[in-house]
């Protein structure tokens, strides 16, 4: 582009003369007033949070839970595909053999020792719901997470199973895995 | 010359080879489960029918109506082996879909799965659904199968490669199957599980995860290791393996075939025998001043403040002990004792090289790869060449195990020997030997240089470890005190370390590079699995650096060097032995 054009598309725009009602400002102060008293009437547009808690979805995806089975068991059979499947290496598990000598115990081979989430690093993304075999890890619509430490946010094996206990009661079950159906490893638990 | 024909791929023959074997190397992948190359042929899992005919000399092919086993057919000249029509893919599906009847498909917690022949043939030749309406038949686990091995009896496919192995390779024939149909079991006789120094190899050999390692059960899923061809370094036959690591810890050993050394197998003591990488009696710093027994710092220093960590440790009997100590303890908490702690050894082996060259002794253990004992040899003869090298006792326990076993577990006769354990329990006897052969002419054994120790002792002794066991017994270490000047390098505190004046860390075999030489002169390079151990560094880089060589240390550039100098290494010219090791001398 030439000078000379350029000095063409440039152009200098003058503010718009006040005129005698603007000057005034009481015409725009009778138009606030009126919004204002227009909203009086309306419906509330503000949730009140915290005294009034929203209704959450139940396919958010809030803190984890782990779910126990019919005899109170932790559900979990420590076969890493949530840590495996998770993007964020939020997941960590440590896996045992079950007491051979334990009745509660028999018809199981593997359980985790531990199983620790770090919440403050999970991106909250479902993997591992998806990747569990036997629907022992769920996502909560709990979603309100909050802590004084960041040790507090890393949740073991027993704040895990806390929150199923928890919600379980709650009426607010998470929505289950699209398949609806438990893997082959959980039907040979349940038979 | 005679050939024969796999899916139209015409390759040459070659002798004692079966039809899987001679379709590997046409590049074509037949399933099996109960061949295994060391093994006797039973062709019991039918995994491996493929259809076969024969050429003729007119050039027609004549088809056998039926399908043959692959394991059992030889390839002989004129073979028509046809793998991927839809009779071999139908009869392959069935095959699965019966041995899958009652699997439990329990992938989620078998430790096999991700490895597992059962999985990787489903998903390449099966049926992605189950016809089965009858509930499976479900089976008891067996844990007292062995010490170290337990079975997971409903996911066995019954192909008996543990049974033929305990029956022809180790010999002492603990397995057997009872029973027959749906409820065949493997199964030990009450009170003689199978506990054979062998025992390991079954579950390596086991093609699903029907045989588990107890020491590796629900340890990591096999997806998280990571491996590293290493060599065993338990005994002087030095089995070829692969080190499994995650996260910097060793979690398994497996055997490596390599026909030159052992063939496909390992021995337990191997197979379990790394742990003392991560034992808590590490040396993880080094330490110069004498310490009492077991103690590391002196009992002034303790009044300072126990030392909290290595480098302070290090620090302060520096502190107390050295020239070095200009530095105050604050100044050095933080430093790399490395450094300070390299001049230190170049003064003193300088000084003493000056003062009495002849009263200097440096004792190499079989233990140290060829690199390290050329390195160390190198500077110390550079130094001076007055100062002896001696070769430290080479530990033998007991004699020569040898396998498969008689039915009284005698040994078998020399030219039925298939597997040996080494009595010689050091990797590298051979190596160091050589390396001090090219240097000093002849080679100071143990006697010679101890009975000197107690006549006319030595000013000045560095003494070379790195033994996984106590290596030295009391009246040797007693004996080697009498130096002015104790240097010891090791891997654990023991004995030696306890009285010696100047300790260096050294580094276990998966953590380091390196070559030995196994009892039949086979050279095999190792390399590392894991990184060094907190504090420590490979005890290459310390010869480097006592040395003065520049740059880090390249295995392949040291071998090189070595090949030139010494003509006993003449087969590390190129510096690369490759995967499975080169004959250096025999």
């Amino acid at each position: 582009m030439t000078t000379e054009n350029k000095k063409k598309t440039v152009r200098f725009a003058e503010p718009p003369k006040i005129g005698l009602s603007e000057a005034l400002y009481l015409p725009a102060i009778a138009a606030g007033i009126a919004t204002t008293v227009r909203h009086m009437f309306h419906k509330n547009q503000t949730r009140q949070y915290p005294e009034v808690e929203p209704d959450i979805p139940k396919n958010y995806r809030g803190v984890h839970r782990l779910n126990r089975d019919d005899q109170g068991r932790v559900k979990c059979v420590a076969c890493f595909m949530c840590q495996t499947a998770c993007p964020a290496n939020c997941i960590e598990i440590e896996a045992t053999g079950t007491d051979k000598n334990d009745p509660t115990w028999a018809d199981r081979d593997k359980f985790p020792k531990t199983f620790v989430i770090d919440e403050l690093r999970c991106i909250y993304c479902g993997m591992c719901e998806e990747a569990c075999p036997v629907d022992a890890i769920e996502l909560t619509s709990i979603y309100d997470l909050t802590g004084m430490t960041r040790q507090e946010m890393i949740f073991d094996k027993e704040k895990l199973l806390s929150v199923f206990d928890e919600t379980v009661q709650s009426g607010k079950d998470p929505v289950r895995t699209v398949r609806g159906q438990l893997g082959p490893a959980s039907e040979r638990l349940s038979s | 010359m005679p050939s024969l024909f796999i899916n139209s791929v015409e390759i040459e023959v070659q002798p004692k080879e079966n039809i899987v074997q001679a379709a590997r190397r046409a590049g074509v992948e037949i399933p099996h489960y109960c061949w295994h190359p060391d093994l006797s042929v039973v062709a019991s899992c039918r995994m491996c029918l493929v259809e076969a005919g024969t050429k003729k000399d007119d050039g027609t092919v004549a088809m056998q109506p039926r399908l043959v086993p692959a394991c059992q057919t030889p390839a002989t000249p004129n073979t028509v082996v046809v793998t991927d029509s839809p009779k071999v893919k139908s009869s392959q599906a069935q095959t699965l879909e019966y041995l899958l009847l009652n699997h439990p498909l329990d992938c989620s917690i078998c430790d096999q799965a991700g490895e597992c022949y059962l999985q990787d043939y489903t998903y390449q030749f099966g049926k992605a659904e189950s016809r089965l309406d009858e509930p499976k038949v479900q089976r008891q686990d067996k844990y007292y199968i062995g010490e170290q091995i337990a079975l997971f009896t409903d996911r066995c496919v019954m192909c008996t490669r543990c049974v033929r192995f305990t029956r022809e390779y180790s010999g002492t024939a603990e397995l057997f199957v009872t029973s027959r149909g749906s409820v065949e079991e493997i199964e030990v006789l009450p009170g003689q599980p199978c506990d054979n120094k062998l025992a390991g190899n079954v579950v390596d050999l086991c093609p699903v995860g029907a045989l588990c390692s107890k020491d590796f059960l629900y340890k990591k899923r096999v997806w998280w290791l990571k491996s590293a061809d290493s060599v065993c370094q338990l005994c002087s036959t030095g089995c070829s393996i692969t080190v499994d690591q995650s996260e910097s810890k060793v979690e398994r050993v497996r055997p490596r075939e390599n026909p030159q050394a052992q063939g496909s197998f390992m021995c337990d003591d191997g197979r379990f025998g790394w742990k003392f990488a991560h034992s808590e009696n590490r040396i993880r710093a080094p330490r110069i001043g004498r310490a009492s027994h077991g103690q590391v710092a002196s009992p002034q220093l303790t009044t300072i403040g126990a030392p909290t960590n290595a480098v302070e440790q290090y620090s302060m009997s520096v502190n107390q002990s050295t020239p070095l100590a200009t530095a105050t303890v604050s100044d050095l908490t933080f430093a790399d004792p490395w450094p300070g702690l390299i001049n230190h050894l170049q003064s003193v082996l300088k000084q003493s090289a000056q003062d009495h060259p002849t009263k200097t002794l440096a004792v190499f253990s079989p233990f140290m790869t060829c690199e390290e004992a050329y390195l160390l040899a190198d500077y110390l003869k550079k130094t001076n060449p007055k100062i002896t090298l001696a070769m430290g006792p080479v530990p033998v326990v007991g004699e020569d195990d040898t396998y498969p076993k008689g039915p009284k577990g005698q040994s078998p006769a020399a030219e039925k020997t298939r597997f040996t354990i080494r009595a010689e329990k050091a990797p590298n006897r051979l190596g160091v030997e050589a390396v001090l052969q090219h240097f000093q002419k002849s080679i100071v054994n143990d006697e010679q240089w101890l009975s000197s120790m107690e006549l006319n002792p030595f000013e000045t002794v560095l003494v070379v470890g790195n033994s996984p066991a106590e290596w030295l017994n009391d009246e040797t270490v007693s004996k080697l005190r009498r130096a002015g000047k104790l240097i010891v390098v090791d891997i654990l505190e023991n004995n030696l370390t306890h009285a010696a004046d100047v300790v260096i860390p050294g580094v276990s075999f998966v953590e380091k590079e390196g070559t030995v030489v196994n009892h039949a002169g086979l050279a095999q390079t190792f390399h590392p699995a894991i990184r060094c151990s907190d504090g420590t560094r490979p005890d290459v880089r310390t010869y480097m650096e006592l040395s003065g060589r520049s740059g880090l240390y390249h295995g392949p550039t040291i071998r090189a060097e070595m090949a030139s100098v010494i003509p006993a290494f003449a087969a590390f010219e190129t510096g690369e032995l490759g995967e499975l090791g080169k004959r250096v001398f025999s």
